[in-house]
């Protein structure tokens, strides 16, 4: 029997007032795919940043190739090969590729940066990742996309030799097409004898990836598999109930009603000849590969990024928004993919996060707390309904759960009380639990007349929550489909593999 | 919207030669105003000589402000220790050649003590760099007129051969600025250090899970800041006699020195940018200056031009190198 790269040994910790871990056992053998599920706030973090130096332990034991360690510093735990890829990349995005990979101990000759050797290193570590990912070493990072910054993110970890390399939600940010070089090369690493510490919410891969399965629940392992067993299996451990009513019932047909926005021939420089129509009650998922122009589309109806031809029209008016403002008034709201960089005021308060459209279309003369939409006390009460959860209302915003963010995202909207709203990655980083919690509310927002326009990369999601999905690729509609639909059509319709009928 | 791009951005990014485009059309205004008032002397290589000669403390400074900028932080106390390096070095070396080399050492000392402090601030109380050094700068002054009547003295003529002296036709004091300039671009390109402080400029607290001593590399550079600063002094006591101390604020090293290194592509955030297109901020500046000098327009035009040129740059910056979002 092989033994284990890392073991975990009744790992203890607190933090003032919580109970983070509670003697929890882990351990990862050389050539295996380790699977970490567990919601938000569930102790994965915790239990990874042990390992990785970032927290000490205040009981229990790491235990590296055998050897009992205590790393006060990442740089250790770095050093005895175990790396951590976070979901937020720790790339720079002016530097090349070899640059970042080779961050802080670049290779030197007579006390001078080698770049030829850095270069010739690099590629030799890109190289792993098969042709189709070609990554030329000096290309600056910016320049690449985000699948292709993740593989130099992976790169560093392997040319750093790494034994364990522990993957947080790896796939958070890519699409389906990028998500599979990503397992291929999580193939490559397990074959080449690496043990991954793989965490994630996805059933699908965890079925696809793991060997073994740990789940964890409030800081303890609430299960753990030496296979991989039924997904229900898992998530039941995770949520600690079943999710039979994850997604909210489809909306039956006297629900949808009257033509709310409709799209006629529309196009900008990234979208070309967009035509469909979204109706009152429905949830339209928009699904494609990143890039393909839903976010583009997202953007054009809400006036951020205009078309520049075509007709749109909003409950019969015309609605070719030219900004933002023009578009909320007329009844559309977003909600950004990039909650804490394009949705939130993360140092105001969860009420002022709430009023913040309100104010921004109520005179500048007018009083802050009592808008023509919403007043302050209006707006706690919608926060209440929404069911978000915070001390206070008057607490900062960013000590919110994702979760409970969006939610304030859509009291937001709501006191506008718009005809369409449109979700982009409505549950990016959001654990299972407050997911159904959003599929929900969406839905209800669905039975009360608006329109709501989802633009997602998680495709089981977009499968489960929407009504009809439209598929986008390289900035068309390229198919239509109603809900029921497999999820392989979709893919195919994505990626443009095989015609597909509309 | 945040993470993906659309398409590859084009392999040539012209904000990176900028800088270079901009140099080119400055020159290109001062040969065709030199040209149409038939002033062709004003064209020869002595001319030119001449123009990088007007800006050699700028330049000088501006070499040290890159290396804070390009670490994430920034200098604003330059100009005083500019000036306070120009009163020290006249008031210890008071006409005696003996004493030049301990009043240089003196200053160089001063220097490093100043950018040691400002170093400190900034890294282990986490003081905010604009006002660590615009302290510091209030320090220096304050200082300055306390001690100002009891500080006299002028430099020996010997030591003017820093500002007026010449070796193969070229004045020493543009070598220096030249050696100095391949050495802060050897640095740069080719040292650890000079990665480490693209890096730690780029984004600290990456620089730091990657191992690298950030508090360090941000200090060396303020300690490289405020060497070029008091070098800068040193060259002005040598230029005009004896320091004041108003030369350095005189002359607005702190702003122009951020300002040149910003219109050669630096980004103020740190992380991105060189010391080349430092040079081409400095040689920008000077050609204004001839420029508006030949053209017979007088000073206040001149200021406004800067100003133009400044905010027109950093716009250029910002709009080109906006992320296409998807």
């Amino acid at each position: 029997m092989i033994s284990p790269a890392i073991e975990m040994r009744g790992i203890t910790k607190s933090f003032p007032g919580v109970k983070a871990l509670k003697s929890v056992s882990f351990s990862a053998y050389p050539g295996e795919v380790h699977a970490l599920a567990g919601e938000n706030g569930a102790g994965k973090s915790t239990l990874m940043k042990i390992l990785s130096g970032v927290y000490r332990l205040d009981g229990g034991a790491v235990v590296v190739g055998g050897e009992e360690r205590h790393f006060s510093h990442p740089l250790e735990a770095i050093r005895a090969g175990i790396a951590v890829i976070y979901q937020e990349f720790s790339l720079l995005p002016e530097r090349t590729v070899a640059q970042n990979i080779f961050l802080g101990r670049e290779p030197t000759r007579l006390g001078l940066i080698d770049h030829k050797a850095m270069n010739a290193e690099a590629r030799r570590v890109l190289a792993l990742f098969g042709s189709a990912h070609r990554i030329e070493p000096d290309t600056v990072v910016a320049d690449l996309d985000v699948a292709s910054q993740q593989l130099v993110e992976i790169a560093k970890a392997v040319s750093l030799d790494a034994k364990v390399i522990v993957m947080d939600e790896p796939t958070a940010a890519l699409n389906e097409a990028e998500c599979e070089v990503l397992f291929g090369l999580v193939d490559t690493l397990k074959k080449r004898g690496v043990a991954i510490v793989y965490i994630t919410h996805r059933m699908r891969e965890i079925t696809r990836l793991a060997d073994r399965v740990t789940v964890l629940k409030d800081g303890e392992t609430a299960a753990s598999f030496d296979h991989v067993p039924e997904p229900d299996t898992i998530v039941r451990a995770m949520v600690g109930r079943d999710i039979g009513d994850f997604y909210a019932a489809p909306a039956t047909p006297q629900e949808i009603g009257e033509v709310v926005l409709s799209v006629r021939h529309a196009g900008n420089e990234r979208l070309k000849d967009i035509s469909f129509e979204l109706r009152a009650g429905e949830i339209v998922g928009f699904a494609g590969l990143q890039g393909a122009g839903r976010v583009a589309l997202a953007q054009a109806i809400f006036g951020f990024a205009p078309f520049t031809e075509g007709e749109v029209e909003l409950a019969g008016k015309p609605a070719r928004f030219t900004n933002p403002r023009d578009a909320i008034r007329a009844g559309i709201g977003l909600l950004p993919g990039d909650r804490k960089a394009e949705g939130l005021v993360l140092m105001q308060s969860v009420s002022d996060n709430g009023l913040l459209t309100a104010r921004a279309l109520s005179g500048l003369a007018g009083k802050a707390d009592a808008t023509p939409f919403a007043s302050a006390e209006e707006m706690d009460k919608l926060l209440h309904e929404l069911d978000v959860r915070a001390g206070s209302f008057s607490q900062e915003i960013k000590a919110l759960s994702g979760g409970n963010q969006q939610k304030a995202i859509v009291a937001r909207w709501l006191a506008l009380a718009p005809r369409l709203l449109i979700f982009i990655e409505p549950t990016r980083g959001i654990d299972v639990n407050a997911k159904a919690g959003i599929y929900h509310l969406m839905r209800d927002l669905a039975r009360k007349g608006t329109a709501i326009m989802m633009v997602s990369s998680d495709l089981p999601e977009v499968l489960g929550a929407a009504d009809r999905i439209l598929v986008m690729r390289a900035g068309e509609l390229v198919a239509a489909f109603p809900r029921g639909v497999s999820e392989a059509d979709v893919m195919l319709a994505a990626t443009g593999e095989e015609a597909v009928a509309a | 919207m945040n993470t993906a791009t659309l398409t590859k951005r084009p392999a040539w990014r012209m904000e990176r030669y900028a800088p270079a485009l901009l140099l080119a059309a400055a020159l290109a205004i001062y040969i065709a105003i030199a040209l149409s008032l038939g002033h062709t002397r004003f064209l020869t290589p002595e001319a030119a000589v001449s123009i990088l000669n007007r800006s050699i403390a700028l330049g000088i400074t501006a070499v040290g402000q890159t290396f804070a900028i390009l670490v994430g932080s920034i200098d604003l106390s330059v100009a005083h220790l500019i000036s306070a390096s120009a009163v020290v070095s006249s008031a210890i070396m008071n006409g005696d050649p003996a004493m030049m080399v301990p009043a240089v050492l003196a200053v160089l000392l001063m220097g490093a003590v100043v950018g040691t402090l400002n170093g400190l601030l900034i890294t282990k109380l986490e003081v905010n760099p604009l006002i660590a050094t615009l302290g510091m700068a209030l320090i220096i002054q304050g200082c300055l007129a306390s001690f100002h009547g009891r500080f006299g003295g002028s430099v020996p003529d010997a030591f003017q051969y820093f500002a007026y002296g010449e070796v193969l036709g070229l004045p020493v004091s543009l070598i220096v600025l030249a050696l100095l300039v391949l050495a802060a671009w050897a640095v740069l390109r080719f040292t650890r250090f000079g990665s480490n402080i693209y890096s730690v400029g780029g984004n600290r607290d990456t620089a730091r899970a990657a191992g690298i001593k950030t508090a360090r590399v941000v200090m060396a550079s303020h300690i490289i800041c405020s060497l070029c600063a008091s070098l800068a002094g040193l060259y002005l006591a040598s230029r005009l006699k004896s320091g004041s101390p108003w030369i350095g604020t005189e002359g607005a090293y702190d702003l122009e020195s951020i300002a040149v290194v910003v219109i050669g592509g630096t980004i103020l955030s740190g992380g991105k940018g060189g010391i080349w297109g430092t040079v081409a901020g400095v040689i920008i500046f000077s050609l204004i200056d001839s420029i508006f000098n030949l053209a017979g327009v007088d000073a206040f035009a001149k200021q406004v031009m800067r100003g133009i040129i400044i905010v027109a740059a950093v716009a250029f910056y910002a709009v080109r190198s906006k992320r296409i979002v998807a």
